[in-house]
């Protein structure tokens, strides 16, 4: 057949391409990624891709990355959620209110009780199921269109947050629950290792694992060598990411004031690392589970359905209006995780946490692929979106691109995604 | 024939819908109709577009409920409030829209809503497609894409993921809402054979069609609508081509004025 695609690949390598089975989508949007990262690198003459850079980068991610998981829900379902910075606000409120006020108060338990920073989270956890469960309930139920009643929740919880803690910033909070923020609770080096070397041997049993449910059923199978190489990419990335993280030292009057307060005196040239920050681990669990959730549950698939077409969902059986109910209550949920992590690594909660984070969650996703007419949209894209957005800004901060510039650019950045993104869908449909 | 075998020796009948009614804002869309199915039977259900005759059926496919009116299966009351009521009652339907969800597989579109899965309670996609190339192997040898989206794939093959869909989970019951109306000879042909297959098996079969010829070749009865009331039910034997077209355009009962057919 003709080569229609984009790229003037040889042929040779197209093929290599289609023996491993990759998503050609994902490659662009990696290659996209690392030509941005290379760049900026590049021009601001190495400080782009150091050790406390990708660690800054990582940590600022992760917030709106663990929201945009649950977007891509949301478009893929063909509704729209304008309210998640606004929950967002609400959960943290919540949470600091708890921590710092009825806790103490009403149970005695003090801040940096054992028990406070768990008991926070689940009611952090409960408020956003359950506005977000209210959300879906309106629009599945009562069949308000989504724009409209997120609409209404953006002014709503933004302001309910206002009125909880009368405008004022809360803090400091728990210092365990702070440890989940970023800087602040970190694996350090060893653990870190120990994370990266599970990860990669999940990774290979899953690839084994596939493998043989294929063969099983006689299916074909990609060569051998193809899946060893994606096995040897993806350990080669894993550990790459690991080692980066391990790499950023703590620096040495911090180490000083840690042994300081353990009462011990630091020995000389003593060094530890950070490693891979808790936060991070939280999102990575939340994509593993976001990921099986839509790829391997009858609730992945229905969402899908449904998104793809709503009626002939219905036909088959699904409750359309339950599972809208049900991916705002994921989304509820998911927002509530983003508080914690927003307000721990803040370390208070301020009246404005997850200001237009909405719209950062929305073009984190859509950059990710996630088609506004439903239906498409994968996680790990979403998590790749919120990544470049967040590389593009903080990148232009470093070159010193002044901060109107700075927007005016990543506007232009999303418009252009979901150009590029329908070019390729035309050409790709066409090919099939 | 073992439909009119069945009918004759009068057996209950598979189902009965009796004096069903459902309007839209204020139009009646189905006004009083009542018409029955039997064990290994095909019955045509004709009329104009706007007639009536797929809003009646979706009465039975759980897609509509009706204003008033009963539905009986196997002479026993049947409450069908959805889709899923129906599919206990091994009622499957094909839709003229087909109702595939474009954006899946062939496997997750034939078992959708019906999803297997593994012991984790995970969906199980291998196994799916498995059962998926069985099927389709039986059905339409020629098909292949098994990975691809259904939005890729022709007609002819969006429509055997459809038929496999309604055939792969044992109906009783098939409604076949203009199952040819997209395809070529060659696939009309297989349908033909599929139906003729179905009712040795003693699947009782709903076809709706506004094609004459089509329910002159595959159908035991017909049930002729318009304007969403019944015209009557003749038996195909005993009618002509042209006989059902007046009884489509004009409404009119073909042996009203010779015999005074009993109703």
């Amino acid at each position: 057949m003709t080569d229609t695609s984009t790229h003037a690949a040889p042929p040779r390598k197209r093929s290599i391409l289609d023996t491993l089975e990759l998503d050609t989508r994902l490659l662009g949007m990696i290659g996209a990624f690392a030509v941005l990262c290379i760049g900026f690198d590049l021009i601001t003459e190495g400080r782009f891709l150091t050790p406390r850079n990708v660690f800054n980068l990582t940590i600022q991610t992760v917030s709106v990355a663990i929201m945009a998981t649950g977007m891509v829900f949301v478009i893929v379902t063909r509704h729209i959620d304008l309210s998640v910075g606004s929950l967002l606000a609400t959960c943290s409120a919540v949470m600091a209110m708890t921590q710092t006020q009825f806790l103490p108060d009403t149970m005695g338990l003090g801040l940096n009780h054992p028990a406070t920073w768990a008991i926070t989270i689940v009611a952090g956890l409960i408020t956003g199921v359950a506005i977000g469960a209210f959300h879906g309930w309106l629009i599945g139920y009562l069949a308000i269109p989504a724009f409209i009643v997120t609409l209404g929740g953006l002014l709503v919880w933004r302001n309910v947050a206002w009125y909880m803690t009368s405008g004022q910033t809360i803090g400091p909070l728990d210092s365990t629950f702070m440890t989940f923020g970023g800087i602040n609770g970190t694996l350090g080096e060893t653990w870190s290792w120990i994370i990266g070397i599970m990860a990669v041997v999940l990774a290979l049993a899953g690839l084994i694992n596939a493998r043989r449910n294929k063969a099983r059923h006689g299916f074909p199978v990609k060569p051998l060598w193809a899946e060893a190489f994606l096995g040897a990419l993806t350990t080669a990335m894993i550990l790459g990411f690991i080692w980066m993280l391990n790499s950023y030292e703590i620096p040495v009057r911090r180490l000083e004031r840690m042994f300081e307060a353990r009462g011990e005196i630091m020995p000389e040239g003593f060094t530890a690392s950070y490693g891979l920050p808790i936060s991070v681990l939280i999102l990575i669990a939340v994509a593993i589970v976001m990921t099986i959730v839509a790829q391997r549950t009858r609730l992945g698939r229905y969402i899908y359905a449904t998104g793809g077409n709503p009626d002939a969902a219905e036909l088959s059986g699904i409750n359309t209006r339950m599972l809208t109910v049900k991916v705002f209550a994921i989304m509820g949920a998911l927002c509530a995780v983003s508080a914690v992590v927003a307000s721990a690594r803040l370390t208070n909660h301020s009246n404005d946490i997850g200001t237009l984070d909405e719209l950062r969650v929305i073009a984190a996703a859509v950059i990710g692929g996630t088609a506004l007419a439903g239906g498409i949209g994968t996680i790990y894209g979403a998590i790749l979106g919120a990544l470049i957005m967040q590389s593009l800004q903080s990148g232009m901060a470093m070159v010193g691109v002044d901060a109107p510039f700075q927007n005016i650019v990543v506007g232009a950045v999303l418009v252009l995604a979901v150009l590029i993104d329908t070019i390729y869908r035309k050409r790709t449909g066409a090919k099939r | 024939m073992k439909g009119s075998t069945a009918r004759a020796q009068g057996h209950t009948p598979l189902v009965e819908l009796r004096d069903m009614c459902i309007a839209f804002g204020g139009v009646h869309a189905v006004d009083h109709v009542s018409v029955d199915l039997h064990a290994g039977e095909v019955v045509g259900l004709l009329g104009h577009n706007g007639a009536g005759k797929s809003t009646l059926i979706k009465m039975l496919s759980g897609a509509y409920q009706a204003d008033s009116g009963e539905i009986m299966i196997n002479g026993e009351h049947a409450t069908i409030r959805n889709p899923r009521d129906a599919r206990s009652y091994n009622i499957e339907t094909i839709y003229q829209t087909l109702a595939l969800a474009d954006n899946l597989d062939a496997a997750s579109n034939l078992f959708l809503g019906r999803e297997l899965v593994t012991r984790l309670g995970m969906v199980d996609d291998d196994a799916m497609e498995a059962e998926t190339r069985k099927i389709m192997h039986r059905l339409n040898p020629n098909f292949s894409k098994f990975s691809d989206p259904v939005s890729a794939l022709s007609g002819g093959q969006r429509q055997s993921v459809a038929i496999a869909r309604a055939v792969y989970f044992n109906a009783r019951i098939l409604i076949m809402d203009e199952p040819t109306a997209a395809l070529g000879p060659h696939e009309t042909q297989m349908v033909s054979d599929l139906i003729e297959q179905l009712k040795a098996d003693g699947i009782g079969i709903f076809l709706i069609s506004h094609d004459v010829h089509d329910v002159m070749k595959l159908c035991d009865r017909a049930s002729v609508m318009k304007n969403g009331q019944l015209v009557g039910t003749v038996d195909v034997s005993s009618v002509t081509d042209d006989d059902l077209l007046s009884m489509i355009i004009l409404g009119k009962h073909p042996h009203e004025q010779a015999a005074g057919q009993p109703s």
